[in-house]
């Protein structure tokens, strides 16, 4: 595996933060960088979440300082029912340029990238072949705003796997997900007592199970397999057979001609149905799944099985829905558990460091010695799991000599004020502190030194934030 | 293939060609390689992934073509033999009668008369994907779409045997003052589908369909108002409404299987004058065997 310091783009949406729990379980990863504008939804161990959105400089710096090799891409919009057609763009196809932005240039330290795209790529045409193979282009223009977005960004990312040979560029293509988790369209559409319908038309359906989304996500990740893939659990069944593997009714309300209208008091009755869906509704789709599996993946679910689990889960939700709180990231409780003295890992005492967290103690400590001007840098020595709780982790801090005469962040005077907000809510206090005395001995400028002091001052008193 | 539809070759777009380089660089995933990951087949399930539904094949088998093989048409059959009993194969066959009922009589055929009854996938245009109703039944019949990926994923992946009409609707839409005169066999593409799945070609003559539902003229005025394919009048339609399209004449069948055509060479699909020759050469032999049955029958309706 040479995917060893990963960073995932969109860690808040459902597949990011799975992916991440995916992969922290693997210990030659070394280092998960997670970015989002929003809270992580999961609980994390090891992986680091950093609020960033999609501007480029930030992800470059983050890029470049934590010299990722992985930058796996979760964060696509494919369902418009989630947000406005609006936003949707804005990250689908502006985010994905930034993103790739950040990746490309010949310093660039970034080996792979794994893009996670839609079926939606192909369409639902009446003239679609049954199964769509990955070298198959749509054969009409998008009719909705979400195929036009995921066009857009497959064509960026098919530049990007050109300009950069050496990158290695995996694009999968998944169709619907169901899972007792993800929300979808489809989950709320198969949720309803009685499944509206097209009257006349029974359309294709594959599925993929959501658990198989993440192990493709971590198969591209764990294996270097440049090329697009589609995703999709062996098996095409007809919208009617779902409804019964479901034990739904049907009802075929919706007519054939004026759908679009007719959709419209549904609307106000609480079901939207986005008009990608609509074209799937009418038409359907197959892919080809085979070229995934030619290299090994095996999916644990068919389409069949999939929404077979699904039925499970829509039977039991009522029964336990609300028993488990769902997660809640707080960025204090997250530091206390990660770093904190008190925190006891384990039953017997203190955990010695795994190889990796010693290497990378080592690679800060020099760094920072370095940057000091000390002689001898102060390397621990790995040592044998110690019966009294200690510290593992804010030694090199307190090891460190007093706050150096350069900048306190690499190539700090580069920064642009608002970058260096948002890098602050990832720091602690020593840096804090370290990073006021500089700004106050340099550049002084009032909205940083003011962040600075602030954030000090409630780190201080312990306040939540 | 026609402009904008979905085609095997169309100029290289990025996407594609990212695609091939992907796959230069990983030459394990040849497409051949890709025929045994096919999917498992799931017993539990009512219908396959090309949405055959065994239950309502069965029904229309066991009922209406039951009835029309046996009793109305009469079907008599020659040169079965020539369907090979394993491996994917291509039928074709001249195409006639409004709602032509010669591709279910030669699917019926198959499996009454075959030593090893097979299924048969009959190709049907686009047209009935998107048309209410249609939609939904014409796949649960065992039709799919005439479309190359489809077929060549049927003949050389899945290994069955496909039926096209190479005259598609210029055939069904003739009149009865030109039956049995086959129209242009397209542009060859069905050889050139054999060609690439590297199966064998089966001709197939049908003597009768064309007297069982004789079309005396086109309503283009009707059609473009239904949205249909085209609006015949025949002797039972549309004066007897919908039902009507059922109203065949009780007409004598012939079906006669011809002896399969293997191609040889290397990638004979890329050579488009070996495609037209033999697309020329199986319209040839068709026709030929067309006037031979007719000339011989000495009753349309006993034979």
């Amino acid at each position: 595996m040479n995917s060893k310091r990963i960073l995932i783009t969109g860690l808040s949406t459902y597949w990011g933060g799975r992916l991440a729990q995916a992969l922290e379980e693997r210990d030659e990863v070394e280092a998960i960088v997670g970015v989002d504008s929003e809270d992580p939804r999961v609980e994390l161990e090891r992986a680091e979440f950093v609020r960033v959105g999609t501007q480029h400089a930030l992800l470059r710096r983050i890029v470049e300082a934590a010299s990722i090799d992985t930058v796996v891409d979760s964060r696509l919009v494919v369902d418009s029912a989630t947000t406005s057609p609006k936003l949707a763009h804005e990250n689908n196809v502006i985010g994905t340029m930034n993103i790739l932005a950040a990746c490309s240039g010949p310093s660039s330290t970034v080996r792979k990238l794994v893009f996670k795209s839609s079926s939606h790529y192909y369409g639902c045409e009446q003239d679609d072949p049954a199964f769509f193979t990955e070298s198959m282009v749509r054969p009409h223009a998008p009719r909705t705003p979400i195929e036009r977005d995921i066009l857009e960004a497959e064509a960026a990312v098919a530049e990007f796997a050109e300009k950069n040979p050496e990158t290695s560029v995996s694009l999968l293509r998944f169709s619907n997900v169901l899972g007792p988790d993800v929300r979808t369209s489809h989950t709320t559409l198969f949720s309803l007592p009685v499944v509206p319908m097209i009257l006349g038309f029974d359309p294709r359906y594959m599925f993929v199970h959501e658990d198989d989304v993440v192990s493709a996500l971590e198969h591209m990740v764990a294996h270097d397999l440049p090329g697009i893939y589609n995703v999709a659990g062996d098996g095409v069944l007809a919208f009617t057979e779902v409804c019964g593997l479901l034990g739904k009714t049907y009802a075929p309300i919706l007519p054939p001609w004026g759908t679009g209208l007719a959709l419209a008091p549904l609307r106000r009755l609480g079901l939207r149905v986005p008009p990608e869906m609509l074209g799937q509704l009418r038409f359907g789709r197959g892919l080809d799944n085979r070229k995934l599996k030619a290299t090994g993946f095996e999916y644990r679910h068919t389409s069949r099985e999939t929404v077979l689990r699904f039925g499970e889960h829509l039977r039991l939700h009522p029964v336990v829905r609300g028993v488990r709180e769902p997660y809640r990231y707080e960025r204090e409780v997250e530091e206390f558990l990660r770093w904190s003295p008190s925190v006891r890992r384990g039953a017997e005492g203190l955990e010695p460091l795994s190889p990796h967290q010693f290497t990378e103690l080592e690679r800060l400590l020099r760094a920072y010695a370095d940057r000091a001007g000390v002689e001898e840098p102060p390397v621990p020595e790995p040592r044998p799991p110690v019966p009294e709780p200690e510290p593992p982790e804010p030694e090199p801090v307190a090891a460190e000599p007093e706050p150096p005469p350069g900048p306190p962040v690499a190539e700090y005077d580069d920064l642009e004020a608002e970058e260096i907000l948002s890098l602050l809510s990832s720091l602690d206090a020593p840096d804090l502190d370290a990073i006021l005395g500089y700004e106050r001995a340099h550049r002084a400028r009032p909205t940083v030194v003011r962040a600075l002091e602030g954030l000090l001052a409630r780190q201080r008193a312990g306040a939540p934030r | 293939m026609a402009n904008g539809r979905t085609s095997l070759r169309l100029p290289e777009p990025p996407s594609v060609r990212l695609e091939r380089q992907a796959r230069e660089r990983l030459p394990a995933t040849r497409d051949d390689d890709l025929r045994r990951l096919l999917p498992g087949v799931e017993p539990e399930r009512r219908l396959d992934d090309w949405g055959r539904s065994e239950r309502i094949e069965g029904l229309m088998d066991r009922t209406l073509y039951e009835f029309f093989y046996r009793y109305w048409f009469r079907c008599e059959v020659e040169g079965i033999e020539n369907v090979p009993a394993s491996g994917g194969a291509l039928l074709v066959s001249n195409h006639s009668g409004a709602l032509p009922p010669d591709a279910a009589m030669i699917a019926k055929a198959l499996r009454e008369e075959h030593p090893r009854p097979r299924e048969l996938n009959i190709t049907v245009e686009h047209f009935f994907k998107g048309f209410p109703g249609f939609s939904m039944l014409i796949p649960k019949i065992g039709c799919v779409a005439a479309h190359p990926a489809n077929v060549q994923r049927l003949l050389h992946d899945e290994e069955k045997l496909v039926l096209v009409f190479p005259e598609g609707r210029k055939g069904t839409e003739k009149l009865y003052r030109n039956r049995y005169r086959l129209r242009r066999f397209g542009r060859g593409g069905f050889v050139e589908a054999a060609m690439r799945a590297g199966v064998p070609v089966v001709p197939v003559c049908v003597v009768g369909a064309e007297e069982a539902m004789p079309v005396f003229a086109q309503m283009g005025a009707l059609q473009r108002l239904t949205g249909l394919l085209y609006f015949p009048i025949t002797p039972t339609f549309p004066h007897l409404g919908p039902l009507g399209m059922l109203g065949y004449l009780p007409a004598k069948f012939k079906i006669r299987f011809l002896e399969p055509i293997h191609f040889e060479g290397d990638n004979p699909h890329e050579d488009k004058a070996q495609v037209q020759t033999w697309a020329h050469e199986i319209r040839a032999r068709i026709q030929d065997n067309l006037y031979e049955m007719v000339a011989r029958r000495r009753s349309v309706w006993f034979g």
